[in-house]
């Protein structure tokens, strides 16, 4: 092959003593190619990016562009040697229109008449569709994403870095975006992906190099290679990806849930009109885009929202009997003992405290526990000790701040706290998200361990094939309504994305 | 594109939060730093000598038992005034308040001092201002409070605001109470002494100290082993974890505010009981800001906060020294304070992030 647009040779980066980025990595980026960075979550796909477009500096390594030797300090370095990137946080400025969005700190040689040209231009050659007078609030995240690539390429971009670029996307976006980056690839482009998806993986790239723990664990060509290979490179063992799902025979109703609605602050209905049933043994996989309703419904449950006329939710337990919850505040629900556990989507933001140690979070819940005003320490540390060594959770103490540790991690104290109360009803949203594969499926594990003890278990997924895999009922949601109930065992991945996005109509 | 550049000389990235020993060593470095360039400073500006320089500022601040006493006392209450903000700022309820805070404590004490200090015992008396004192500072925050609870207003601007009526009010009661038509009140209580902080053991000020120490501990253990002080940590880091875990947030907010402005006000209640014995709109004189800096700087922790109260007021009692000293105006004797704050601040810069020398620099082609 030619000599490679990009050389990247021997480059480290450290933060501080623990936390090694980069280490001694290699990688050659060519001109008419889609190259795939994969890797786990903090594999340090981004931070070797970032080298690359200036925003980290290395310490240690050099970097060639075209066989020569670069230096760049600075995004601007970058900029000037041709290579762009498109973060994962979109750089715009909401109240600019998208012209000016492209314009924005360049020299006043480029005059807004000239540049609509141009952009044009760009956007016939290589297919984007743009209009350069729209504001950016009133984009959607695909034209967000589409405006940053013209933006990039605009300013006269060779290399493109695109990190994580269809996160957000909905299928036929991705489908979009992967013909234009086709077209980029034709018209000798040299194009980064960072990803971590394996099957767009195998669809979009001519190489794929893979980083483990900051280091290149080798690259090789689509042609030659397959899903489970590079599953085996990234995780660095020979992993086999099977979830179990065993049958439980003896089932109660835990959860009654009858007409809940909940009506956001802008009087939109974002649950509407849910009615289902929940029981012991069994995990009810929730589907559904993201925001359709799933974090509502859960927190409506919990007591976390408040529920419109008419809602009502009666849970049954053994041990306490049967309560309406509609109604009751979480502290009312904590202080009735009822055994409700919720693992939240924003595990730092809601679940857990950041800056507090393992002891202090797992005393989160029954703080209030014990005589007198003084919190009692004793028993939660124990706890702690607990969850630390039955779920081998890595801090260096108890008292460590839990948001200096890895989101496995964190998650592994999240949910170990949660099940360590023995709960009746287990909720978890996106529990597995943004954890490498091995943690995943501890998580997996542990979920079945509980449906298996009896526990009511929901678990709210974004992933569809670990939802098949794993729930006993699957239930779609679409825009706050239940648009279907399906049987885990037979429901297949096109049905549960049919039902996803077109909501039935109304009988 | 032909112009290669050089390697950078240096870089700058993130590092490990460092140990105790690391920390204080930098510390020593900065101080050490700090009095070198004000050396520099001092010598080449103002043509002094700096030693002499220096041993002024100490003098100023200890050179005397009745320095060292009233270097103790102000330290005492910028002390107390930055305590007092502890329980609201590590909610993220910035308080402006305090100057106003300690206004109302002090004006609640005046009254008492001028309406009863002849008729009540001193230590009843006393009694009664530090409980007045309390719920003054208190009602002064309690409006703020209830609105950031209830409709969640900007706590910034709205304490800052109370300032100012508070200021008012002040200058409103001067006027009433003033007899001499001098436009100030004058110290209270001159001869009878009906109020004033009685001298234990001999000395005037201990029970300045007596009363600021309690307060502190109280504050530092209501912050880290009670249960309203564990509330206050989690409201603080996220409000939806406080929900999540069946706190009432509003709750939490309006009762550490109300936390905050009592011991505020006990604040002013020392201030005028124990210090000046008058009332003036100067009487919170800027400390409720100064002790902004000072709440900070001990990341919220009142123990903390005993030294670097310390060592605010000693530059400021040194500056004032060596601008009498040695004739200098207190410009000069402010930038030499502002030099030691500078480093002495950027040893924060030195423990979070580390600077990377490129060895080996490859020079442009």
């Amino acid at each position: 092959m030619a000599e490679a647009a990009v050389s990247m040779r021997h480059i480290s980066k450290s933060f501080g003593k623990k936390v090694i980025a980069n280490k001694n990595v290699d990688l050659d980026i060519y001109h008419g190619e889609i190259l795939s960075l994969l890797g786990e979550n903090g594999s340090g796909k981004t931070t070797l990016m970032n080298m690359l477009s200036g925003v980290y500096y290395p310490d240690d390594g050099e970097i060639l562009i075209d066989g020569k030797h670069v230096t760049i300090a600075s995004p601007k370095d970058a900029h000037d040697l041709g290579i762009g990137m498109i973060h994962q946080h979109f750089k715009l400025i909401d109240v600019f229109t998208a012209l000016e969005n492209i314009l924005i700190g360049l020299p006043k040689e480029n005059t807004e008449k000239n540049a609509r040209a141009q952009v044009k231009e760009i956007c016939d050659k290589y297919g984007f569709e743009l209009d350069p007078d729209k504001k950016v609030y009133d984009m959607n995240v695909s034209e967000k994403e589409t405006l940053e690539i013209v933006k990039t390429l605009y300013r006269g971009a060779e290399v493109l870095i695109l990190d994580e670029p269809t996160a957000v996307l909905t299928p036929q976006e991705i489908r979009k975006l992967f013909t234009i980056l086709r077209n980029m690839r034709e018209d000798g482009k040299a194009i980064v992906i960072i990803t971590h998806k394996l099957n767009e993986v195998m669809e979009i790239s001519d190489r794929i190099s893979v980083l483990r723990k900051g280091e290149n664990a080798g690259t090789v060509l689509k042609t030659e290679t397959n899903e489970q290979q590079l599953t085996e490179m990234m995780v660095g063992e020979k992993i086999t990806l099977n979830i179990t799902r065993d049958f439980v025979e003896d089932k109660t109703k835990r959860l009654e849930v009858k007409h809940l609605s909940v009506t956001d602050i802008e009087n939109k209905k974002v649950v509407d009109d849910i009615t289902f049933d929940l029981y012991s043994g069994e995990i009810l996989g929730i589907a559904g885009i993201s925001g359709s309703g799933q974090k509502e419904l859960l927190e409506a449950i919990m007591g976390l929202q408040k529920c419109d006329e008419g809602s009502s939710v009666i849970y049954n337990s053994t041990a306490h009997g049967v309560h309406e919850l509609v109604g009751l505040s979480t502290k009312e629900i904590i202080a009735h003992g009822l055994h409700l556990a919720f693992v939240p989507e924003d595990r730092l933001g809601m679940g857990l405290v950041g800056n507090m140690g393992m002891t202090d979070n797992v005393m989160l819940k029954r703080y209030r526990k014990g005589q007198g005003p003084f919190l009692h320490r004793k028993q939660p540390e124990q706890t702690a000790q607990k969850i630390k060594d039955e779920l081998e959770v890595l801090t260096p103490d108890l008292d460590y701040p839990v948001r200096r540790l890895s989101g496995g991690n964190v998650q592994k104290i999240l949910v170990g706290r949660e099940i360590n109360n023995k709960p009746t009803v287990l909720m978890t949203a996106y529990a597995v998200r943004g954890l490498d594969i091995n943690t995943s499926y501890a998580i997996y594990n542990l979920l079945n361990e509980q449906k298996k003890k009896g526990v009511a278990v929901i678990y709210v997924g974004e992933d569809l094939d670990v939802l098949l895999a794993l729930s006993d009922r699957i239930m779609v949601l679409c825009s706050g309504k239940m648009n279907g109930m399906l049987d885990g065992r037979t429901a297949t991945k096109e049905e549960v994305g049919y039902l996803m996005t077109h909501l039935k109509e109304e009988a | 594109m032909e112009k290669t550049k050089r390697d950078p000389l240096f870089h700058v990235s993130k590092k490990d939060e460092p140990g105790f020993l690391a920390k204080t060593v930098t510390l020593l470095i900065a101080v050490f730093c700090a009095l070198l360039v004000s050396a520099l400073f001092i010598y080449f500006v103002t043509g002094l000598d700096p030693i002499s320089v220096y041993i002024s500022m100490f003098k100023g601040a200890f050179g005397t038992t009745r320095r060292t006493w009233i270097t103790v006392r102000d330290t005492c209450l910028l002390l107390l005034i930055s305590v007092s903000l502890a329980p609201a700022f590590r909610m993220r309820f910035w308080n402006c308040g305090a100057e106003g805070q300690i206004l109302m404590g002090g004006l609640s004490t005046a009254a008492l001092m001028i309406y009863c200090g002849e008729k009540i015992p001193t230590g009843l008396l006393l009694l009664i201002m530090l409980v007045t004192s309390a719920l003054c500072g208190a009602l002064w925050s309690f409006l703020p409070a209830y609105f950031k609870a209830k409709y969640d207003t900007n706590e910034t601007l709205f304490t800052l605001m109370m300032n100012y009526v508070a200021i008012q009010l002040i200058e409103f009661f001067v006027d009433v109470w003033d007899k001499k038509q001098s436009h100030s009140v004058g110290i209270i209580n001159m001869n009878t002494m009906g109020g004033w902080f009685p001298k234990i053991l001999g000395q005037q000020y201990i029970l300045n100290v007596l009363i600021v120490a309690v307060i502190t501990v109280f504050v530092y253990i209501y912050m880290h082993y009670s249960k309203h002080g564990y509330e206050n940590a989690v409201v603080g880091e996220s409000v939806a974890t406080a929900r999540y875990a069946g706190i009432n947030v509003p709750k939490v907010i309006r009762n550490n505010v109300l936390l905050s402005g009592a011991i505020a006000g006990i604040a002013g209640f020392v201030e005028v009981a124990g210090i000046s014995h008058t009332i003036s709109k100067e009487t919170a004189g800027g400390r409720g800001f100064t002790a902004i800096i000072v709440c900070w700087l001990a990341k919220f922790n009142p123990l903390s906060m005993i030294l670097i109260s310390l060592f605010l007021v000693f530059l400021d009692k040194g500056a004032s020294q060596i601008a009498s000293d040695f004739g200098l105006n207190t410009f000069a004797s402010n930038i030499i304070t502002g030099i030691m704050l500078f480093f002495i601040l950027s040893c924060e810069f030195f423990n979070n992030y580390r600077i990377s020398f490129n060895r080996n620099r490859k020079e442009g082609e």
